[in-house]
């Protein structure tokens, strides 16, 4: 059974209780209508649920998440999916800044824009590899200190002015893996990070990810996948191997 | 850029090994225990004194008490200006052009303000109490307390409390054990520290490394870290705990990140890390998702609704120039428990020009954060937890009467487990098995021996805080938190009184 809620006005604190006393009680399927601004949804849960936002929620939606399905029809703002385990979020719209902060696990797929800092120390752990989908363009600092996963910007969008990303793409990363479906300047590079070309591997993987995407939010796979498409990869898994004096 | 030499190091030894030949039975003990690679055995037991740490794991283990250390014999030409340490370290970086890096807490002789305070006793007008023959309670709650409190009457005329209180943890003695993570310290560390803070009523932290599955048995005693580079965070880890920290800074390192290098991330630490073996573990300076106090309310709620409003939230800082205002900041920011690690504080690694020069000293901040909590009316909103060189039951009971609720130990601990303070934690090549994750290093502590040892640690020091409280006639460490009456200054200027918030010693009531 479903359970729908009409958040209008309801305090977050209030909101967030009642699906996870739902939850406690076996409640899998959620509504939430007129959210507006209310943070922490799925903050924490470790349960298979699935919560459809109708309105933008507020910050940290999904953090420290572990297992559930979010939908948002709507714009997201900051700290989405921050510290989160496992389960996916999908957006339509775009999202503010620090979206997967530290994630370890799960899907993000985002329709629109993304802002800075995405994909912070992002990170996985054998088979736990986090993916963040975005569709639009992003700002300063995407991938920065990056130990792990696999980050798509397929930049729709773009143009002269309004570049895929923004600068220090990948600064400090020492993992993981990301795709741009467009080009960067070399100034935009941070030290840590060069730019590959895709091989059948990384076609199979990027394939993969956007097929779902358009899944989402009804693009053309081919379409999409015309590219061009570049590669970024740390150079080093110890970037600052060499930094100290013992 | 970093240019190889291939020359022969000019660096001379700090530490000359000798090994008295006559005593010495060659049974190889001191080579077989050095772990540093300093004693080798040529036909005869024949140290490399360059590479001795003075850990003095070879002298302790001699069983003909053979060897001795000393200071280099020809050691540096006496310079006050040009110390030993100012040219040993131009000499390493000449030689490799890379950060120092070191280990422990600050050794530069900056003032230790615990020895300049001295606490008062009861003589005739008042009696003191016996703590032998007399009840003397040492109990602790850390959490936050609420500004009042409201009684109301049940079915059968009870009275009872309405007022819904914040989550406490009950402390039997207030000293709990510093974070330290799973990465900088072995796992017979952690275990050690787990499985005392269980038998003494204490708390262990984990510090930024996560909590191995074997310790979660012991969680309910064990506050769980939250740093930047959220290693090991996941609900079950926030959930099972006693408490959650937020750590934004610690004494040692205020205001930068933490690299475990990657030789350290063996298969149960990139499990309980969550990351690939062999990668280096790299903590940003910052959260990136805490740029302000409002930030940090933000993170320290989303905690809170993690786990379901359980669990007090601390939030720990090094202590800085602003540490008061910011500690303000922290306490309106919903934390329930503030720690302020002071500039001696140790660690396993940093670079010494930041450990040796940045921060201040945690009796100075502490007592600027409690006067400050105070004046804005704030102060039983949050506990407050003092760490940064802890040493000794004394300086537990100067820091209560300057107004922390509890204390930190790291080093103290440590050093009760075996450490002797020779600063090589970053090397990974600790000869007590204590900072170090070579199996056959780590398996020279045995949890057992070691819970036991800080068990006799915290039992002698709660001895000597029942004497001092009794010898002041108090019969709770609650009644000397905060009471700074009880407490002098020598050899104290009167700016630094006036922080203390402490009389010069001569003046009376």
């Amino acid at each position: 059974m479903v359970m729908t809620i009409d958040a209008k006005g309801m305090y977050y604190r209030e909101l967030n209780k009642m699906i996870r006393t739902a939850i406690e009680d076996g409640d899998t399927e959620f509504v939430l209508d007129n959210i507006n601004g209310q943070r922490y949804i799925g903050d924490g849960i470790k349960a298979k649920a699935r919560i459809t936002i109708n309105g933008t929620p507020g910050n940290n939606l999904g953090m420290f998440m572990n297992g559930p399905s979010i939908e948002v029809f709507a714009n997201g703002q900051d700290g989405i999916a921050n510290t989160m385990n496992s389960g996916e979020i999908i957006i339509h719209g775009m999202v503010g800044d620090v979206i997967g902060y530290g994630m370890r696990g799960g899907k993000l797929m985002i329709e629109g824009d993304v802002g800075y800092r995405v994909g912070i120390h992002m990170k996985e752990y054998k088979s736990q590899v986090p993916a963040i989908v975005a569709g639009g363009c992003a700002g300063d600092f995407y991938g920065e200190y990056m130990a792990g996963g696999v980050m798509i910007l397929l930049g729709l969008g773009s143009g002269e002015d309004k570049p895929i990303t923004g600068d220090y793409l990948g600064t400090g990363m020492h993992g993981g893996v990301i795709f741009l479906r467009g080009e960067v300047e070399d100034y935009q590079l941070g030290a840590e990070v060069a730019v590959f070309e895709l091989d059948e591997k990384d076609v199979k993987l990027v394939t993969k990810h956007v097929k779902e995407w358009c899944g989402h939010f009804g693009h053309d796979v081919e379409e999409i996948m015309s590219g061009p498409f570049i590669k970024l990869k740390a150079i080093s898994s110890r970037p600052y191997g060499n930094l100290y004096a013992y | 850029m970093v240019t190889e030499l291939s020359s022969v190091s000019q660096i001379p030894p700090e530490f000359h090994v000798k090994v008295d030949h006559d005593q010495c039975r060659r049974c190889k003990r001191c080579v077989l225990n050095c772990s540093f690679g300093c004693m080798q055995f040529k036909d005869k037991v024949t140290p490399d004194h360059s590479k001795c740490v003075a850990c003095h794991r070879c002298t302790t283990f001699c069983p003909e008490n053979a060897i001795s250390i000393t200071p280099h014999p020809i050691t540096y030409k006496e310079n006050a200006n040009w110390t030993e340490r100012i040219r040993q370290n131009t000499l390493k970086q000449a030689e490799t052009g890379g950060i120092l890096l070191t280990g422990m807490g600050n050794p530069k002789p900056y003032p230790i303000l615990w020895d300049h305070l001295l606490i008062d006793a009861c003589q005739v007008t008042n009696p003191s109490i016996d703590p032998l023959r007399e009840p003397m309670e040492l109990r602790t709650f850390l959490g936050s307390k609420p500004n009042h409190l409201e009684f109301e009457r049940d079915e059968h005329n009870n009275v009872k409390l309405k007022t819904q209180l914040a989550p406490q943890i009950q402390l039997d003695i207030p000293v709990i054990f510093a974070a330290m993570s799973y990465g900088a310290v072995s796992h017979n560390v952690h275990k050690s520290l787990a499985i005392a803070a269980n038998k003494m009523g204490t708390l262990m932290n984990t510090g930024e490394g996560g909590l191995h599955e074997d310790l979660y048995p012991y969680s309910g005693r064990i506050m769980v870290q939250v740093a930047s580079g959220r290693f090991g965070v996941h609900s079950d880890y926030l959930k099972a705990s006693a408490a959650v920290e937020i750590k934004i800074g610690q004494g040692a390192k205020p205001g930068i990140g933490g690299h475990l290098p990657g030789e350290k991330v063996g298969l149960e630490i990139s499990k309980t890390r969550m990351i690939p073996a062999g990668t280096d573990a790299l903590s940003p300076a910052p959260h990136h998702d805490i740029y302000s106090i409002e930030d940090l309310s933000q993170l320290i709620f989303a905690i809170k609704e993690a786990t379901d409003y359980e669990k007090p939230v601390s939030v720990k800082i090094a202590a800085v120039h602003n540490v008061a205002a910011i500690a303000s900041g922290i306490v309106r920011a919903g934390a329930d428990i503030v720690t302020i690690d002071g500039f001696r504080g140790g660690t396993g690694a940093t670079p010494a020009i930041i450990r040796d020069n940045v921060g201040i000293p945690i009796e100075l901040a502490l007592a600027a954060v409690d006067q400050r909590l105070r004046d804005e009316g704030i102060r039983n909103q949050a506990s407050l937890v003092c760490a940064g060189s802890i040493r000794e039951a004394a300086d537990v009971a100067k820091a209560i009467a300057l107004g922390a609720d509890a204390c930190v130990i790291g080093t103290a601990a440590l050093v009760a487990l075996g450490c002797r303070v020779c600063q090589k934690c970053y090397t990974g090549n600790c000869a007590w098995g204590i900072a170090t994750q070579r199996p056959e290093l780590t398996r020279r502590l045995n949890p057992d021996v070691g819970s036991k040892r800080l068990c006799n640690l915290l039992t002698a020091w709660g001895h000597e805080l029942q004497e001092v409280l009794g010898s002041l006639g108090v019969n709770s460490i609650e009644s000397l938190r905060g009471s700074r009456e009880r407490l002098r200054g020598v050899g104290l200027d009167k700016e630094t009184l006036e922080i203390l918030g402490v009389k010069p010693a001569g003046v009376g009531m």
